[in-house]
């Protein structure tokens, strides 16, 4: 099974499943459900994002400083990133898959920690979730794209005991596969909100808006 | 490789083996949909309860001192948000999702079991802090069910405290315990269809809880989000919808929120709400007209459609629950039109049903009854729609009793009266008995004609400018003496047809037990559910092979067929293929 690795997932595999249709191939029902879940998320994150434009066209809002940590953040997260599309390349083998696995889920706690770093900057600078609503939507923004990295490490810890337990075993590359899927996504709706908390400014947002400030 | 290799290669479970795991902690389709309609009737029946306190209050203003203006706030909003969430969400995607999706796709079970049961548990906590409210300090929270800010969270309002964080609290959980059945329901769907169950073969009960899944996938985390930040505006004073503000004669530490967000947010959730609601149903009553009018039904690719097309368009009207609100006479004018866009293939449905009725062999049975209460019904509401969806009728009309009347009709009553339908139909799949007939009888005539005389005076009501939301009406000048008689009358009337859900309860209770065995296709129904080995399903629901579907689920009086209906298992040369049958290639899925 596992030589066909993550490609199975595209029909490209060449193992004994590759002759069944693409829906009854091993993994394709949970791929299917993580779509499905890419889409839920997605949804969440732009309702957030277009609530942070709305409310930042109001006359109270004022732009901040995005803290340089974000920058640090980023980097680990586009390493993660990295590192698990290296390992679900390599999911047909199993022993040369678990480093950068392994290294993957290590980047997105390095990412949550840098984030917490973050926001211990910006609490330094008087900057309070109370306070401004691009103070507000800063810490909520990021908590809930923390609880989503969360929600992806409690899936790879899920398949590293999978790999420890069952060594090569049928599941071994579908599950690689999606998690590389989803450390693709985090990366793409942090990257999302970092844009829309760095760049959209309350003139920014007004003019989206159609308000006068 | 066989097929049934394929699909028991993935999901497949143990069959349980003691009380708990077969009853308390199962993984099965069958009971998770038990469990969920069980728990969502009984909070549905303490939500009917909570409307007959109201009625009291408006028919008998005074009389009943225990009824406060508070209290009554209460029981407007937790009526309002728990026959739309709790019950009705809860009853369609997890009750009858549940059961039918698996059974009428030829699925052994849904793809994720573990999932699907902490689904429905997840549900039942957030039913349990929802209930919880009621006994902390200050009661639930009376705000209304749109919650709206800034009032749901000042004080002034009933619950301001302790209820509304439970409210709120609650619906988040309830919010990850659809979206963890929702990608099951979606995934079994696309991933675990049996051999020859094309998408364009299944039923329209399917592709209208298949469709209305996806729009709560997308939709609810719009509440998630208005949920989130109005617990943050509540509990650790941020000002995302709440403005800066005297309240009680103390200046806040608002500042600068937008309760407009708040209602936009509520509302893009809010109107796909309708049709996660409606689209279940219209799936069902699609249905249960074929087989109890032993006809196909007319147009099923326009049905399909029809139901595709209803869900996306009810992403881009959520606006006009917002038309006194304030807004740009162009986003008038658009979210006037695209709502009443929506109307089209609406109508479109509503032509084919009747047309399926056309020169069918009508069998009035119960589940038929209920059936052919709700096209009217649906129509009625469905007509006032467009009233309300005009900008200039619907300003003079808001806030009035017309609306509650609409609404009342389209998305309370229409469904109510689908869902009697769909268990009188499908209790003998699930229990192996049939339903006491003259019960039902009395339960649907009771029901069906009480539930006019209550809403059909509302809209009289509305018309001449009583207000919704009042908690006595006396001293008004213009609402003149025959309005308050009408409320009395609609209120003894609200009062009865509450009393006859009772005898509905009566009957299910009774009739799992004593009811006249059903046998395996009572109905005698062509679609794939009524033809599992055993009645009521075994746990994998097909035994040792899993089904081979040949045909739609609509071929019904085939000319020159042996009997009146013909199962999607039987042989394709037994006939009765759906219209533009093209034999699919392979192994016939799309």
């Amino acid at each position: 099974m596992s030589a066909a690795g993550p490609l199975a997932m595209t029909g490209q595999g060449a193992g004994p499943e590759a002759g069944l249709p693409l829906r009854l191939r091993p993994g394709a029902a949970p791929g299917i459900a993580l779509w499905a879940f890419i889409g839920v998320a997605t949804s969440l994150f732009s309702l957030f994002i277009v609530a942070y434009v709305m409310r930042m066209s109001s006359p109270d809002a004022t732009a901040i400083a995005m803290p340089w940590q974000l920058w640090l953040s980023s980097a680990w997260l586009v390493a993660g990133s990295m590192l698990m599309q290296r390992a679900a390349m390599l999911g047909g083998r199993a022993a040369l898959a678990r480093w950068p696995l392994r290294a993957a889920g290590a980047c997105a706690l390095a990412f949550v920690v840098v984030q917490w770093w973050a926001w211990q900057a910006l609490l330094g600078q008087q900057v309070s979730l109370q306070g401004n609503p691009a103070g507000s939507f800063f810490y909520l923004l990021t908590a809930m794209h923390a609880l989503h990295v969360a929600g992806g490490l409690v899936g790879w810890l899920v398949t590293m005991q999978v790999l420890r337990r069952e060594p090569g075993g049928a599941d071994e590359s579908w599950r690689i596969a999606l998690c590389a899927r989803y450390w693709h996504f985090l990366l793409a709706v942090w990257l999302a909100l970092f844009a829309a908390l760095g760049l959209i400014s309350p003139e920014l947002a007004a003019a989206i808006c159609g308000t006068s400030r | 490789m066989a097929y049934v290799d394929a699909d028991d290669h993935d999901g497949e479970h143990a069959a349980p083996t003691t009380f708990i795991t077969k009853y308390v902690w199962s993984q099965d389709h069958k009971v998770i949909a038990v469990q969920y309609a069980s728990v969502a009737i009984l909070v549905g029946l303490i939500g009917v309860a909570l409307s007959n306190l109201m009625r009291l209050q408006i028919g008998f203003p005074g009389v009943f001192e225990f009824i406060t203006p508070e209290r009554y706030y209460q029981f407007v909003t937790m009526h309002g948000m728990i026959m739309v969430i709790y019950l009705l969400t809860a009853l369609f995607l997890g009750g009858f999702g549940n059961y039918v999706i698996p059974l009428m796709v030829g699925a052994r079970d849904m793809v994720f079991p573990y999932m699907n049961m902490l689904s429905f548990w997840v549900y039942l906590l957030s039913v349990i802090v929802l209930l919880a409210s009621f006994f902390v300090p200050g009661g639930p929270t009376g705000a209304g069910w749109t919650l709206y800010p800034p009032q749901a969270i000042l004080p002034g309002t009933p619950g301001h405290e302790g209820g509304i964080v439970l409210m709120l609290v609650s619906l988040l959980i309830f919010i990850v315990a659809t979206t963890m059945g929702g990608l099951n329901y979606v995934t079994t769907v696309l991933q675990a269809r049996c051999e020859g169950m094309t998408l364009m073969r299944m039923p329209l009960s399917v592709w209208g809880i298949f469709t209305a899944t996806v729009l709560a996938l997308l939709a609810f985390p719009a509440l998630f989000v208005s949920g989130v930040m109005m617990l943050l505006d509540k509990t650790l004073g941020t000002s995302f919808f709440m403005p800066a503000l005297v309240s009680m004669g103390q200046v806040t530490d608002y500042k600068g929120g937008s309760p407009l967000l708040f209602q936009h947010l509520f509302w893009f959730f809010g109107h796909p709400e309708v049709y996660i609601v409606a689209l279940p149903a219209f799936g069902i009553v699609s249905d249960l007209l074929s087989v109890h009018a032993r006809k196909a039904i007319f147009g099923y690719r326009m049905m399909v459609w029809a139901i595709v097309v209803i869900g996306a368009l009810s992403f881009v009207v959520w606006a006009h629950h917002m038309f006194v609100s304030g807004m740009s006479p162009w986003f008038g004018f658009f979210f006037a039109t695209s709502t009443l866009i929506i109307a089209v293939p609406t109508a479109i449905k509503v032509y084919n049903w009747v047309l399926t009725l056309w020169r069918g062999d009508i069998h009035l049975t119960v589940p038929m009854l209920f059936t052919l209460a709700f096209l009217l019904t649906f129509l009625s509401g469905g007509l006032t729609g467009l009233f309300l969806g005009n900008v200039s009728v619907d300003i003079p009309l808001s806030g009035t009793y017309f609306v509650v009347a609409h609404f009342h009709m389209v998305m309370g009553v229409a469904p109510l009266l689908v869902v009697f339908g769909a268990i009188y139909h499908w209790f003998p799949k699930v229990s192996g008995r049939m339903l006491d007939d003259r019960l039902g009888q009395l339960h649907f005539w009771v029901t069906f004609i009480g539930t006019y005389l209550i809403y059909f005076p509302m809209h009289y009501l509305g018309v001449l400018g009583m207000p919704r939301r009042y908690y006595n009406f006396d001293g008004y000048q213009f609402i003149p003496p025959s309005a308050h008689a009408m409320n009395v009358f609609i209120t003894v009337v609200a009062l009865i047809v509450g009393a006859a859900q009772l005898v509905y309860v009566f009957n299910l209770v009774w009739s799992t037990f004593h009811g006249r065995p059903a046998g395996p296709n009572p109905w005698r129904a062509a679609s794939l559910e009524w033809f599992t080995p055993q009645t009521p399903p075994a746990h994998g629901n097909w035994g040792e092979r899993l089904p081979v579907v040949h045909r739609w689920a609509y071929a019904y009086s085939v000319p020159g067929a042996t009997e009146d209906f013909i199962a999607q298992t039987a042989p394709a040369a037994d006939g009765g293929l759906e219209p533009d049958h093209d034999e699919p290639a392979g192994r016939g899925h799309s």
